[in-house]
């Protein structure tokens, strides 16, 4: 028999879970829950009192940058973002150089993240270098685990080839992601199409572009009976139709990112690019309407779409700089402080909504019992801090939130039983 | 004020203030020897990325009018050809001690973003599709030369709005002195939103014109041709341009006027702009005479004094 590893408990914390609330400790062994009870010891103490005890939060939507763009963010340091947000596995979008749209990135991507602080799942890209026109070897890529397929950064403009990769992935097993835009409506536009664009003199990307491909892939879900996943949704038509999809029966799931329910167009009123992001943010109207789809399930999942950029790109002109803006080290702070929903709804949406989704619910999102995988966040809901662009573990540093106070913070991550942040410092 | 980035930065009471200023300043362009020591010592820097002609010279004759030094900078033979960051090259025209800062660009807010990087004083001439207000400057000078005020006259634009920054700058400097705006223009080239904008929007231009004090044409951005926003020049031309017929029925003084370049038979016909109360030349003479009192609101110490 081997000798036993340490172990780790976690003292103090209320557990939440999707079976419901306790005040319980946490002890963890081997890289798994061997307790939770009352009055529990182990070897090392991280002191709970007065947080939540979550399972680690599982983020849908991760730019990583690598391969390509390692200045922007690497899977190591953005993984690093991600644990300080409590995240313990986050799902990386494929629009890297070389996308990830075989085999032989699939597995760069596997073997750099198997260094990461957290669990890298890679998803692949549904067509060839995420152009559109012919289907990604989905096959080959689900066999070495990616569960997740989306052109992401771009969506599927043909009808027929959506539909026959939804087909093809039914099949497989695997679910689609759409990045929900209509190319021929969208281009020339770097904002929401509105007033505020209108004054500022900056071409619109109107909310029908997303709409309108919402619309068509809820038929196609309809005709082809394959499930499909709806990115960062960000206009309230995407959302009720979402909403009545779900009510139908069809197997339609949907994520939304905390810039779209804390940010207006407004915010692009300055030309700071680190203000353009896509979907563009959207009139108040919108944002109320996704936090209302995050509180009454239309949306099933706080996605961040962590788009790390470097400095001199988002300095570029409005027009020129590339979109996106970070995420992982702010969602839960903006989710506890923005959304006025129950801590139980809001850990569900940032832990066992997308593991599900995700496909990785054996592992990540709980629920927080012996046996189980320890993949865990412990965060205080009440500390307040200041976001400071300078200090955060992405390379980048395009947050949108520099200066802003916030309510919520990560105190503990756990991945695989490893305390990678314990009391908010990152440990090695 | 520090910059000229918008109409905004202005007010009814800016403008106001720069029109009496740019009345001075014709005079001293009527002189035998058209120069004043204002700004002697001061650089202006011209940073145009983007092609101008009128604009640029204009620019230059007004700051030397002044007896500034002008640095010229042109894309085509800068380090921006060589990947130079746009804040780089403003970091390193600001080195040599640039006081102020005449920036075009294609991109819309750029000479904010100028702004935020220098200690110069940034004039906007001209940024994308969002402002180009000492153009709107120049135009409300022309119209009170002409008409005498620019408060109750009814003041039609007629063209690409939704592409143009000397709408969005004329439509806020008009409306700031009390001008009633309408805008004419196939549907495809109406602004979104624009029913947030101060203005009203027709598309009957035969009765527009019947009723105006000054229509105000616009350029049609051939470059945009590619975007499906018309069917073809001519049948823009035929259903909303100025052809000799709208113009012989426009009210008795009313004004003719184009930021220039003129597409001549496309927005305007040809032998309408050499018509008495067509005013392009004159909006381009101006142009100096308000360039010269906005370059002297930005740089002259005490603007309190004398022009000379």
């Amino acid at each position: 028999m081997s000798p036993k590893l340490a172990s780790t408990v976690i003292k103090g914390g209320l557990v939440v879970d999707q079976t419901g609330q306790r005040q319980v400790d946490v002890v963890v062994q081997d890289g798994y829950i061997v307790g939770v009870g009352p009055d529990l010891s182990g070897d090392e103490v991280l002191d709970a009192g007065g947080c939540v005890v979550s399972a680690g939060f599982v983020d849908l939507h991760t730019h990583l940058r690598q391969p390509g763009l390692e200045e922007a963010e690497t899977i190591e340091s953005g993984s690093w973002a991600a644990v300080r947000g409590g995240f313990s596995a986050v799902v990386a979008m494929p629009n890297t150089n070389p996308p990830i749209d075989c085999a032989a990135v699939v597995q760069e991507v596997l073997a750099l993240g198997a260094k990461a602080p957290c669990d890298v799942y890679s998803s692949g890209a549904i067509t060839v270098e995420r152009k559109g026109e012919q289907l990604a070897p989905m096959a080959e890529m689900a066999e070495l685990g990616v569960r997740l397929f989306t052109d992401d950064g771009t969506g599927i403009q043909s009808a027929g080839l959506m539909r026959r990769a939804m087909e093809y992935a039914s099949g497989l097993g695997v679910l689609l992601a759409q990045h929900c835009e209509v190319t021929s409506l969208a281009q020339g536009g770097h904002m929401h199409e509105g007033e505020w664009s209108s004054r500022l003199g900056i071409g619109g990307v109107p909310a029908e572009a997303e709409e309108l491909m919402v619309m068509r892939d809820i038929a196609l879900c309809r005709l082809t009976g394959a499930p499909v996943h709806f990115q960062h949704l960000s206009t309230r038509g995407s959302i009720a139709m979402v909403r009545a999809a779900r009510q139908g029966g069809l197997p339609v799931t949907a994520e939304a990112a905390p810039h779209h329910f804390t940010l207006t167009d407004e915010a692009c009123a300055g030309y700071d690019a680190t203000f353009k992001v896509n979907p563009p943010l959207r009139p108040l109207d919108d944002v109320v309407a996704v936090r209302e789809g995050l509180g009454d399930g239309a949306v099933d999942a706080i996605a961040t779409d962590h788009a790390p950029h470097t400095p001199d790109s988002k300095e570029r002109p409005f027009d020129q700089a590339p979109p996106g803006m970070l995420g992982l080290e702010t969602a839960l702070s903006l989710a506890l402080g923005e959304l006025n929903l129950p801590i139980a709804q809001v850990v569900g949406l940032l832990s066992w909504q997308p593991a599900a989704i995700a496909g990785i619910q054996d592992t990540h999102g709980g629920p927080i019992a012996v046996g189980r995988q320890a993949n865990l966040c412990v965060f205080d809901p009440e500390e307040t801090w200041t976001v400071n662009p300078d200090t955060l573990a992405s390379l980048a540093r395009n947050t949108p939130y520099g200066g802003r106070e916030m309510r919520g913070r990560v105190r503990h991550t756990l991945v695989g039983g490893t305390a990678v942040v314990a009391d908010q410092e990152m440990r090695s | 004020m520090k910059h000229l980035l918008s109409v905004d930065d202005l007010g009814a009471e800016g403008i106001e203030h720069v029109c009496s200023l740019a009345d001075h300043f014709t005079e001293v362009s009527q002189r035998p020897i058209p120069k004043v020591p204002a700004l002697r010592g001061k650089t202006v820097v011209m940073l145009f990325f983007e092609n101008s002609t009128r604009t640029r010279l204009s620019f230059e004759v007004a700051a030397k009018r002044l007896s500034a030094d002008v640095m010229g900078f042109s894309i085509a033979s800068s380090s921006v050809q060589k990947g130079e960051s746009l804040r780089d090259t403003v970091a390193t025209i600001s080195a040599m001690g640039a006081h102020a800062m005449v920036v075009r660009h294609r991109s819309a807010g750029v000479p904010a973003q100028v702004a935020k990087w220098c200690d110069a004083s940034v004039v906007n001439a001209g940024d994308g599709t969002h402002e180009h207000p000492t153009q709107a400057l120049l135009d409300c000078y022309t119209i009170k030369e002409r008409l005498g005020t620019v408060a109750g006259k009814h003041i039609v634009i007629l063209g690409d709005i939704k592409h143009s920054r000397v709408a969005r700058s004329g439509i806020k400097a008009f409306t700031a002195l009390g001008a009633k705006v309408t805008l004419v223009a196939p549907a495809t080239l109406l602004p979104p939103a624009v029913e947030s904008w101060p203005v009203e929007v027709s598309m009957d231009i035969d009765t527009v014109l019947g009723d105006c004090d000054v229509v105000y044409g616009l350029r049609v951005q051939l470059e945009r041709q590619g975007e499906a926003l018309l069917p073809s020049l001519r049948e823009y031309s035929a259903h909303w341009g100025l052809t000799v017929g709208r113009a012989k029925r426009l009210p008795t003084g009313a004004l003719v006027m184009h930021p220039g370049p003129v597409n001549r038979g496309v927005e305007i016909a040809p032998e309408v702009l050499d018509w008495p109360n067509a005013t392009v030349n004159e909006q381009v003479r101006h142009g100096v005479s308000v360039r010269m009192a906005v370059l002297y609101l930005l740089l002259h110490v005490d603007t309190d004094k004398p022009v000379l």
